[in-house]
């Protein structure tokens, strides 16, 4: 075992880095896009629409690529989800819309329903052309906490709807973890606040960045200043290890691992281990253990305490890590976190099995050298505690309009139970949450 | 946003997109559908006089595409098979229901005027917007003396036409045959007997296929077919053509033409209505994909116009008409080159066999040994057909060189046995 802890920048020249991390899965071009929309069959009540959480008219979109309709095309598709970009880079459409599409029973390849979804809202972002308009000012005004996609979805609508809405961001940035989380060559050229910059230029939507609920104000403060309240506040904590030693410099949270990667410009400044290890079974985990092979570290493995078919991350994503050369460790827990010289050097495992239902040590144990350990088991609901805001399952418990229990307080995004932890689900929590205010506001 | 709304001949729609008579057409049921799914207006399924006929089984045939896209569709349906009182009670229901839709009635009864004389008023009773003659199905009616067999007689179309001029105020619309040779006889005889408007195409005799275990056309009756009626995007270019000729012919020209035939998308509707169509009609796509492709048809259309700056159809109907020209206008001394993009090119070597077995040899087949498909400009005529076969799009292009020759044409050009001495 190496003794040196060995974290370094500029593990791979400019060039490599550039490749690794622009375009994972480059754009169709336009011949490619129309080959693949004469796919679609243009179904009846198609399945695709019904498996998106947003309800995107998935025929009529792909039908419009086809008649060289783009304009309308990328119409249907951000009047349903106005993160339709995002979401066509970043939907795990393996469990969504492509896994529905009836061309995986004809023909066991469904229609690119994303790729082509990126060609559309591409070519609307490259012309430039504003398809929304406000609606008659009602003269009501939302506050809206949380400016991820379920805060930002939330104020598109009400802003649309003809409200003024005031988004309260904790961050210097807007975006959540479109701008802070999501994997860097899933979403590259700064496509986070390109959409930014056109959902916020429907108007009526004033930005306060810096500004945390709890810290610079409270619930109820927003809650007398404002006609309502929309909260996303998402997940910002992270769960620990309990083991010893993950205090240790070289062990780190997962997700600010991957932040600092977002927000860094120039990555041959960003160190990162020669050997990695990453704990978790989850898209946070693939995505850290992905990214840190492409920054440059030699040895990645991911180490999951149970077996393959309970890993969140989609096979598909699985797939992408190994193929990245990423190997995935199944039936290991974390028992110490290693040190030499009061850094992380390594990590030890415990082996498990399923006792009775539970994950439970066999005795066994091995230990892997690490540079750097990247905790990925999960994030948590962290935000304050709001007097009478009931909470869930230690989320926040809305109905299905998404309504909490304080009256005039509406919530969505990953901070509410029950959701399924993706973009397009808390894009729609957010549009819901904008029809349910809206329908109150003006009753 | 473009504004769609449409006057044809007198007949207001929201939108020019129409539902031909045919079985889209043929109940309230459909035609409330249709218009909740935004057409802008149908003309209903064909009547006739009672007693209704009756059709057979299996009625229709299709040719599909690689990927199972309908390219072709006949039938073998005659006219409505429903009571003609059923039928107008239900016209004037959703007339009354939908006053902003353009409803038009399809007839076709007997060639003799009391036939004529007497369905008129119980149409016009309906509060219907106008009506369409069919002078065009070509099978099974015909063989009793109507619709094709009526349209292809130019004196039985100028005929029925004035009876019906006469006998009703309502707009009448001649919907004419393609199984013709020249559709100006037809068109000249429906302006004669003072038709408002024409309305083409109606299908074209056809036999879709013959089944070569039964040995028998497509669709078979119990062991025999018979032709039927072809329509669908295959039968486009023929119906273009045939509006483009009324729309440009000095006799003809101006008269309002509602055009069908094969339109399937807002590109094919724009099409049309650049050749003076000043309305469209629909039938097969509705019955291959259902109405909800009208939505596509609308913000396609009004998309294109906002992107063209035209403000209203009437910005762009028949702006094409002035460019189709008889052969001998155009310009002999224009010139174009294949070009190959290079990096398009997957080398399948389809633009050079093309070229060598059948047109110029202007396409090579290696560069330095290797496999490599290039134009040799002395030798391209310029024809289309390398780009036409290349599977790649875009990878084949056409362009113009300078052939520093004056615009001449074939009146004056030396070969021409009959050339005009060249006015210099
Ligand atoms: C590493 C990672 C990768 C992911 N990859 C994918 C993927 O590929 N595809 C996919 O569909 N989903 C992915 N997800 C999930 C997806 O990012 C989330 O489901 C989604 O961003 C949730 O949106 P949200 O608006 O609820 O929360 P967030 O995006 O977390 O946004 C919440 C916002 O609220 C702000 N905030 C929090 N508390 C306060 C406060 N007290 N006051 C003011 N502001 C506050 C935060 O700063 C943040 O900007 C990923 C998640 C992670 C962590
Ligand atoms: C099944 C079927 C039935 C039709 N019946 C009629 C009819 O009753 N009257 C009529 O005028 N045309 C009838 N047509 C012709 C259509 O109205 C239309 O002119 C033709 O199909 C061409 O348009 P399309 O290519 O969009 O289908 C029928 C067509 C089909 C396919
Ligand atoms: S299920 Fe597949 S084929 Fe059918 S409409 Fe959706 S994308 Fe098209
Ligand atoms: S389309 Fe309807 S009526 Fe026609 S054969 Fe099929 S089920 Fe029968
Ligand atoms: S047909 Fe097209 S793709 Fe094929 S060799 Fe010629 S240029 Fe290349």
């Amino acid at each position: 075992m190496k003794d040196l802890v060995d974290i370094t920048a500029g593990r791979l020249s400019p060039g490599v880095l550039a490749e690794n991390f622009g375009d994972a899965h480059p754009p169709l071009t336009p011949a490619q896009a129309l080959v693949e929309a004469d796919r679609c069959l243009f179904c009846y009540d198609a399945p695709c629409i019904t498996a998106c959480p947003t309800g995107i008219d998935i025929p009529s979109f792909i039908r419009k690529i086809g008649t060289g309709n783009l304009k309308g095309s990328a119409t249907d598709i951000l009047s349903a989800n106005i993160m339709g970009g995002m979401c066509a880079r970043v939907c795990p459409t393996e469990i969504l819309c492509e896994q529905a599409c009836v061309r995986n029973t004809y023909e066991d390849k469904a229609v690119q329903i994303g790729a082509l979804q990126r060609r559309a809202t591409d070519w609307l972002f490259d012309q430039g052309v504003q398809i929304f308009t406000r609606a008659p000012l009602t003269g009501k005004r939302v506050a809206v906490v949380g400016g991820g996609p379920a805060g930002l979805s939330a104020a598109h609508k009400l802003a649309t709807l003809g409200h003024d809405v005031t988004v309260y961001e904790g961050r210097a940035k807007l975006g959540g973890l479109n701008e802070y989380g999501i994997a860097a060559y899933k979403t590259p050229h700064d496509f986070a606040q390109q959409e930014i910059d056109y959902i916020l230029a429907i108007g009526g939507i004033t930005v306060v960045t810096d500004w945390m609920l709890g810290r610079d104000g409270s619930l109820d403060d927003l809650a007398k200043g404002f006609d309502a309240v929309f909260l996303g506040l998402g997940l910002t904590g992270v769960n620990a290890l309990n083991a010893p030693g993950e205090e240790l410099p070289g062990v780190e949270n997962a997700v600010d691992f991957i932040a600092k990667l977002r927000q860094t410009a120039d990555l041959t400044g960003l160190p990162i281990g020669r050997r990695v290890v990453v704990i978790g079974g989850g898209n946070t985990a693939i995505d850290a253990a992905t990214q840190a092979k492409r920054l440059g570290a030699e040895d990645v493995t991911l180490v999951y305490r149970r077996g393959v078919e309970t890993m969140t991350a989609t096979p598909v994503e699985q797939d992408w890590a190994q193929t990245n050369g990423v190997k995935i460790k199944h039936w290991a827990k974390p028992v110490k976190v290693e040190a030499v010289n009061g850094a992380a050097s390594g990590i030890t495992f415990e082996y498990t099995t399923l006792k009775g239902g539970a994950v439970t040590g066999t005795g066994e144990t091995f230990t892997l050298a690490a540079d750097q350990i990247f905790k990925a088991i999960g994030q948590t609901y962290a935000a304050p505690e709001f007097s009478g805001l009931a909470l869930e399952k230690g989320r926040i418990q809305v109905d299905a309009e998404r309504r909490t229990s304080l009256p005039k307080v509406w919530a969505g995004g990953d901070c509410v139970a029950g959701g399924q932890d993706l973009t397009v689900a808390s894009v729609e929590d957010g549009k819901q949450a904008a029809l349910s205010i809206h329908a109150t506001l003006t009753a | 946003m473009a504004d769609l709304r449409t006057n044809f001949a007198g007949i207001k729609s929201p939108n020019p997109f129409w539902l031909a008579s045919a079985p889209p057409t043929d109940k309230a049921y459909n035609v409330i559908r249709a218009f909740q799914a935004g057409w802008g207006g149908v003309v209903w399924k064909t009547l006739g006089e009672d007693p209704p006929v009756v059709n057979v089984t299996s009625r229709y045939g299709a040719w599909h595409d690689g990927n199972r896209r309908v390219m072709g569709f006949n039938n073998i349906e005659l006219i409505t098979d429903r009571p003609l009182a059923i039928n107008l009670r239900e016209i004037k229901e959703v007339k009354r229901d939908w006053p902003d839709r353009a409803l038009v009635v399809s007839l076709m009864v007997p060639c003799s005027e009391d036939s004529w004389k007497n369905i008129l008023p119980l149409v016009e009773e309906t509060g219907a917007d106008g009506i369409e003659l069919n002078f065009g199905c070509p099978h099974g009616m015909s063989e009793r003396g109507m619709g094709a067999a009526v349209g292809q007689v130019p004196e039985y179309v100028e005929m029925v036409t004035r009876w019906c001029k006469q006998y009703t105020r309502m707009p009448v619309i001649v919907k004419l045959t393609p199984n013709i040779s020249n559709i100006l006889g037809p068109a000249r005889a429906a302006k004669a007997g003072g038709a408002d408007a024409v309305s083409l195409i109606n299908t074209i005799n056809s036999i879709m296929s013959v089944n070569l275990d039964k040995m028998a056309p497509e669709p078979v009756v119990d062991g025999k077919g018979t032709h039927g009626g072809y329509c669908g995007p295959a039968v486009k270019p023929i119906a273009l053509n045939m509006v483009a000729e009324i729309a440009r012919t000095l006799d003809t020209r101006g008269m309002p033409i509602s055009g069908i035939g094969g339109i399937t998308t807002w590109r094919d509707a724009a099409e049309f209505m650049a050749l003076g169509s000043g309305s469209v009609q629909v039938c097969t796509a509705a019955m291959v994909y259902g109405f909800k492709i009208v939505e596509d048809m609308i913000d396609g259309l009004s998309n294109w116009m906002d992107s063209q700056g035209y403000a209203t159809l009437d910005d762009f109907v028949g702006k094409a008409v002035p460019n189709v020209t008889d052969w001998q206008y155009l310009n002999i001394n224009h010139d174009l080159k294949a070009r190959i993009n290079q990096d398009l090119c997957i080398s399948c070597g389809r633009c050079h066999i093309v070229c060598e077995d059948t047109s110029h040899q202007a396409i090579t087949k290696e560069k330095d040994g290797k496999r490599y498909f290039d134009v040799v400009d002395a030798d391209c005529v310029g024809c289309n057909l390398c780009m036409i076969a290349c599977p790649v799009p875009e990878c084949i292009t056409m362009e113009a060189v300078d052939t520093d020759r004056p615009y001449a044409n074939w009146t004056t050009h030396p070969n021409n046995p009959m050339a005009k001495v060249a006015a210099e």
